[in-house]
């Protein structure tokens, strides 16, 4: 097909912020600089499989594991009130879902931390009913919370999307046919659904693996997740090689989870994202 | 007369004011084939809907081998249905389709693989159990989703226009297959059509429906020969719809002309509907006519020959194995036993 001049700006796009920082990535992650110059080689991947930062990638797959699955657990039988709803109900509670993801990420994540802590909103509240204040903050239990409240609405959406793409005959097929109203949901609705859980859980696991902005304010810093890794060695150490295989590594993990979930959405309709 | 198997007992479905159904009262004798007819919005739909369970009649109570089944759910009910659009499980194949009741009823697995086999063979798709259901044609699909009712061996099949998206030679097909199938397995078949031609060709027993009531309940041959009011006339097959006078038994008066028929019991000078069908007009000399008139046009329909006559003041419609020319001065004539007479609607 014949080129047209209006793909162009989006080519320029895609080769000043996708192309050439991605080549400079792989550039950056395959040399090392020594006082001769520069020089291929594998040390920053192998650098990587050290136990110190093997560690590091197990817990940030370990936190967004836990997270994707709590953002499953609440965020299915949510999609599937929502899209049960009559009309005028459901409008207003989607647009209360996406509400929170119109305000600023760091903000929302900022608010939490006055909410937890020690004589934040909810020790206080506490602490009238007479219970000793517990310490919410900076701890694993904060930055999967974090995780769960910053990602929720993308577990949510989704699944509401197809739930409710549902044809509502095939319901009735089934109940026809002697399936009581949960085996109707076992055997009908939450087979149809998983493209809807697939998107959700590529679309939560994969900023919850990488994010390093809720482990920092939420974790106090002490926890350090592979997202926080790259960012300490582009901006504190200074590490720009190591810090490119890094991430490197992470796109290798990104890539890997997606394949894996895109096979649902491109063998069933709806629900993909891409 | 054989005890009915299901009752609508005044049945009413009134959807936010607008009534679908009006005070139905049905009887459905047990390996009746009947047909519910009637154009889209009569309410034909949402009377199937209630005997499946889909949907709560307002008022009236539903009858199943005499007990009050109004409270029972859908999976409960011995009945299973065609949907009109298949409804088929795209995440199943075709044979976890049709084994899916055998399934939730935890039969064993030689039996369903043997039942399943077996309404295969029935719709002719033996061999097709792997597919996916995207890969079949409508036919097929449509086959399936009545494999996937009848394994369950229900005591009533309900079809709610399932021929609908079907081309009309395999619909054709269909329609005897059905009629073939529901002689053959002894089960009652409740069949909803817009089509009349459809009715006339499968039912034992076809109800005519319009604007949530029930205009004539009868066999194919009492609904085509004797409808009884001007609405199933003109929607039973083509015919021509007059307005007539009775001047006495046995005496009609249509258009200013005097003739004999074979209707008595109206009040004398009474309005009359008369319906005359296209086939039982005769086309013959210009003296001989009761009516006389023009040729307006002429088409070939395959059988006969559709000719518009225009005679007495309107356009009359003729079925004739013998084409005339557009023009011809021509006269028509009815035998008396055909000219179907009723009262006015609303009157029934």
């Amino acid at each position: 097909m014949r080129k047209n001049w209006i793909v162009y700006p989006y080519f320029g796009w895609m080769i000043a912020f996708t192309l050439i920082p991605l080549s400079l990535l792989i550039f950056f992650s395959l040399t090392t600089q020594t006082n001769q110059g520069i020089s291929f080689s594998f040390d920053n991947f192998q650098r990587f499989f050290e136990p110190l930062y093997l560690q590091v990638l197990f817990r940030s797959l370990l936190w967004a594991g836990i997270s994707t699955l709590f953002c499953l657990v609440l965020g299915y039988p949510s999609a599937f009130i929502l899209a049960n709803l009559k009309l005028k109900y459901k409008n207003t509670l989607i647009l209360l879902l996406v509400l929170p993801m119109w305000i600023n990420f760091l903000l929302r994540t900022y608010a939490w931390l006055t909410l937890l802590e020690r004589r934040g909103l909810i020790n206080t509240l506490l602490g009238h009913f007479g219970i000793q204040p517990l310490s919410l903050l900076y701890n694993d239990f904060a930055v999967i919370l974090g995780m769960v409240y910053n990602f929720l609405p993308f577990m949510i959406l989704p699944i509401y999307t197809v739930l409710s793409k549902i044809n509502q005959n095939l319901l009735e097929a089934a109940g026809d046919l002697g399936a009581s109203p949960w085996q109707c949901f076992c055997k009908v609705i939450f087979p149809l659904s998983l493209p809807g859980v697939s998107s959700g859980v590529t679309m939560v696991f994969m900023p919850a693996v990488t994010t390093f902005v809720i482990s920092r304010l939420l974790g106090g810093g002490q926890y350090t997740l592979i997202g926080n890794l790259v960012e300490q060695q582009f901006l504190t150490v200074g590490d720009w090689n190591f810090g490119s295989a890094i991430s490197m590594v992470m796109i290798f993990i990104i890539l890997l989870g997606m394949s894996f979930t895109s096979r649902y959405e491109k063998t069933q309709e709806g629900g993909g994202l891409w | 007369m054989a005890a009915s198997l299901i009752s609508l007992v005044n049945l009413t479905k009134d959807y936010n004011g607008t009534e679908a159904i009006k005070d139905l009262n049905l009887q459905i004798k047990k390996n009746e084939f009947l047909t519910l007819l009637g154009p889209s919005g009569c309410g034909k739909t949402t009377t199937l809907r209630i005997i499946g369970g889909f949907e709560q009649p307002t008022t009236g109570e539903v009858f199943f081998d005499g007990i009050n089944i109004n409270q029972l759910p859908p999976y409960k009910r011995k009945v299973n249905t065609v949907f009109q659009k298949y409804a088929l499980f795209p995440h199943m194949n075709v044979y976890e389709n049709i084994a899916f009741g055998l399934k939730i009823k935890k039969l064993s697995n030689s039996l369903i693989n043997q039942k399943v086999a077996a309404m295969l063979e029935l719709v002719a798709l033996s061999g097709y159990e792997q597919r996916t259901i995207t890969s079949l044609s409508g036919g097929q699909q449509q086959r399936v989703a009545i494999a996937r009712a009848l394994v369950n061996e229900p005591e009533v099949l309900l079809l709610d226009e399932p021929l609908g998206a079907l081309d009309l030679q395999l619909r054709k097909e269909m329609q005897l297959e059905l009629k073939a199938m529901q002689q053959h397995l002894g089960i009652t078949f409740i069949f909803i059509t817009h089509d009349q031609e459809e009715a006339l060709t499968m039912s034992d027993t076809i109800v005519v429906m319009n604007r949530g009531l029930i205009q004539q309940v009868g066999t194919p041959e009492d609904i085509y020969n004797e409808p009884t009011n001007a609405f199933v006339a003109s929607f039973i097959g083509e015919s021509n719809l007059v307005e007539g006078r009775m001047l006495s038994d046995f005496q009609l008066e249509l258009l200013g002309k005097q003739l004999p028929c074979v209707d008595s019991g109206f009040i004398p000078d009474e309005l009359v509907d008369v319906v005359i069908r296209p086939e039982d007009l005769k086309i013959v000399e210009e003296n001989e006519g009761v009516f006389t008139g023009n040729i307006k046009s002429t088409t070939f329909k395959g059988v006969h020959y559709e000719m518009i006559v225009s005679a007495g003041a309107r356009d009359w419609m003729v079925h004739s194995t013998r084409a005339r020319s557009v023009g011809m001065k021509v006269g028509l004539r009815v035998e008396a036993s055909n000219i179907h007479i009723m009262r006015k609607a609303g009157v029934v």
